[in-house]
């Protein structure tokens, strides 16, 4: 596999009164599962349904009901693993993690505290080419979603909809290798990337199907290196935990307040207090959930309904087998083998559609035109229409088609923008367009001589001023253009016009 | 370890059990029986002994995921004191 090679950012410094400080930020990823079905029940996780419809009686913790897991639920989470280049347990186990709220009618969540089935991986986060930080992934473990509580229905009741209990997700818990609400964003847009890439999550995060928990402390410049040197978390200050969120604007808000709190507060003398805040995207601010302190002793044992969860080396082998070419090897390759900035590379491969839909037109092309043609004209006309690669409506063979024109000669650049926009929105074929609508440039010399010719008799004071300053040939060029309605080469009427005016 | 009247009224708490004060040493005491009977099997040597996760040798029963339930709202809510629209309401519990 190829590598780019990079430079590791500089950490976000915020100024306080008294000093500069820097951030220290961990996170913990849940990614729901991209599945049919819940991780032990047969329950369907499609998203709006009709309230409790998606709930088996295991869901619902009716009397009696044993969970039973779903094997692709565990191929998704050690497909996950292996993507984020993480070591695979082929022994874990499932845990109770007890507490009480409506929407958990099991009164404990099934997750893995002990043993969970992903160990240690990481990611690499760009900042921009040349620039990522490599954050370390502690673990991914496998887990039950809770059900939804609507608050808003009725002034006195909460409604509690279970479509969701049930559904499996992946904790993806990150090391503290953050380092400021940039990155932050960063880190969840590039672990997005890769679960899409990978079919293990769909990263939609209106519908909560991708959220963050972030850890937030601040540290004085330098105590960050003596904690990475030795493990000890006594250099770095108290955390915070902000729950669930699920947007990256607000996880950078989010964690700017809650880093400017933390320093207010520490340099008025007094002390960060560990614990769970909420953060509230229309005060911009962080909030203490004090009330869930309380319940934070969540008395976790071996769930006795479930067996330790073995698997097989060669099962992982063959998950292994099946993986697609990920986010940073898609780019190195475009940037190494097909010579695009890295830029261009990372605007390719943000979605594996539309590195996919690059590599068709690319195929037997130059990669650079195709670039440049895929990210600049359709790129930027789907985006006018609000469009997604998915239903473009120029095909990638029809875009190549425009290319290939191009290549030979047969149309100019320009004429070809008039072209895409004519395959954009009446379909067809670029070369039976050219063809029928006459578009075809005019290379035979004779034909812009003449043109040329018929412009320096029309205007001999023009001719004069042009022969004392050479600059105004362009008006030359641009009037045989004009005549030829852009069909002519412009190569070969710049040529011709400096050729007759005796330049 | 040694449950005391705090401890007991802490873990009645969590697990949303009332227990009145009266009741409390009695349950203190039957925590701190159950305990004891644990130490007692602390006692064993189990060191390098693999924890018995079953009494048969089993593997984990895995299902294919195929959605095969669900589709039934009306049971699901059979049995809940208060439904409205299809959903379970319960006293007010936000924060």
């Amino acid at each position: 596999m190829l590598d780019l090679t990079f430079e590791t950012p500089k950490p976000k410094v915020i100024a306080g009164a008294k000093h500069d400080w820097e951030l220290v930020i961990g996170m913990e990823v849940h990614a729901q599962v991209a599945s049919n079905a819940k991780l032990f029940s047969g329950a369907s996780t499609r998203f709006g349904a009709e309230p409790n419809a998606n709930v088996a009686f295991v869901d619902a913790a009716m009397p009696g009901m044993l969970p039973v897991i779903n094997e692709f639920c565990v191929a998704q989470a050690v497909r996950t693993g292996l993507g984020l280049k993480a070591e695979i347990n082929l022994w874990s186990a499932f845990d109770r993690k007890n507490y009480f709220y409506p929407d958990l009618p099991q009164g404990y969540q099934i997750s893995q505290l002990y043993h969970p089935i992903v160990g240690e991986g990481e990611i690499i986060v760009d900042m921009g080419p040349g620039v990522a930080r490599r954050v370390r992934i502690e673990r991914i473990h496998l887990e039950q979603d809770a059900g939804k509580s609507i608050h808003d229905m009725d002034p006195a009741m909460s409604f509690v909809d279970l479509n969701r209990t049930g559904v499996a997700l992946m904790e993806i818990v990150s090391r503290p290798d953050i380092r400021g609400p940039e990155e932050a964003a960063a880190y969840v847009t590039k672990l997005r990337q890769i679960l899409r890439y990978l079919g293990t999550c769909d990263g939609n995060m209106q519908n909560g199907n991708l959220r963050a928990d972030v850890n937030v402390s601040i540290c004085l410049p330098g105590a960050y290196e003596r904690f990475q040197e030795t493990g000890d978390f006594s250099h770095l200050g108290t955390r915070c935990e902000i729950k669930n969120m699920n947007s990256m604007r607000f996880i950078q808000q989010a964690i700017e307040y809650e880093a400017r709190r933390q320093i207010a507060i520490v340099e008025a003398g007094g002390e960060v207090v560990q614990e769970t805040r909420l953060y509230d995207p229309d005060k911009g601010e962080t909030r203490s959930m004090r009330s869930k302190e309380e319940a934070h002793d969540y008395r976790y044992f071996p769930d006795p309904d479930l067996l330790p969860l073995e698997i097989e080396q060669a099962w992982v082998d063959d998950i292994a087998a099946s993986l697609p070419e990920l986010p940073d090897a898609k780019k190195a390759r475009f940037v190494l083998q097909m010579g695009l900035s890295e830029y261009d590379a990372s605007v390719l491969t943000a979605e594996v559609q539309n590195a996919d839909y690059f590599e068709a037109v690319a195929e037997g092309r130059d990669g650079k035109m195709a670039a440049n043609w895929v990210i600049n004209e359709l790129f930027g006309r789907l985006k006018k229409d609000d469009r997604d690669i998915a239903d473009s409506p120029v095909s990638p063979q029809q875009l190549g088609g425009i290319i290939d024109l191009i290549a030979k000669g047969d149309i100019s650049g320009k004429i070809a923008k008039d072209l895409f926009e004519i395959v954009y929105t009446e379909g067809g074929d670029p070369a039976q367009i050219v063809e029928a609508r006459g578009m075809k440039q005019v290379t035979d010399t004779g034909a812009i001589e003449a043109a040329v010719d018929a412009i320096i008799a029309a205007n001999p004071a023009q001719v004069e001023k042009a022969q004392q300053n050479p600059k105004l040939a362009g008006w030359f060029v641009g009037q045989v253009m004009k005549a030829t309605g852009g069909k002519a080469n412009p190569a070969a009427v710049n040529q011709i016009v400096s050729q007759k005016l005796g330049l | 370890m040694s449950i005391d009247l705090e401890k007991a009224a802490k873990v009645a708490k969590l697990a949303r059990i009332k227990v009145e004060p009266d009741a409390l040493p009695a349950l203190a005491q039957e925590f701190n029986n159950i305990l004891g009977f644990i130490e007692q099997l602390n006692e064993v040597d189990v060191e390098g002994i693999e924890p018995m996760t079953s009494v048969t040798p089993m593997r984990l029963k895995r299902r294919e995921d195929i959605v095969s339930d669900g589709d039934q709202q009306a049971k699901v809510l059979a049995n809940a004191p208060d439904a409205r629209e299809g959903f379970f309401a319960v006293p007010k519990v936000v924060e």
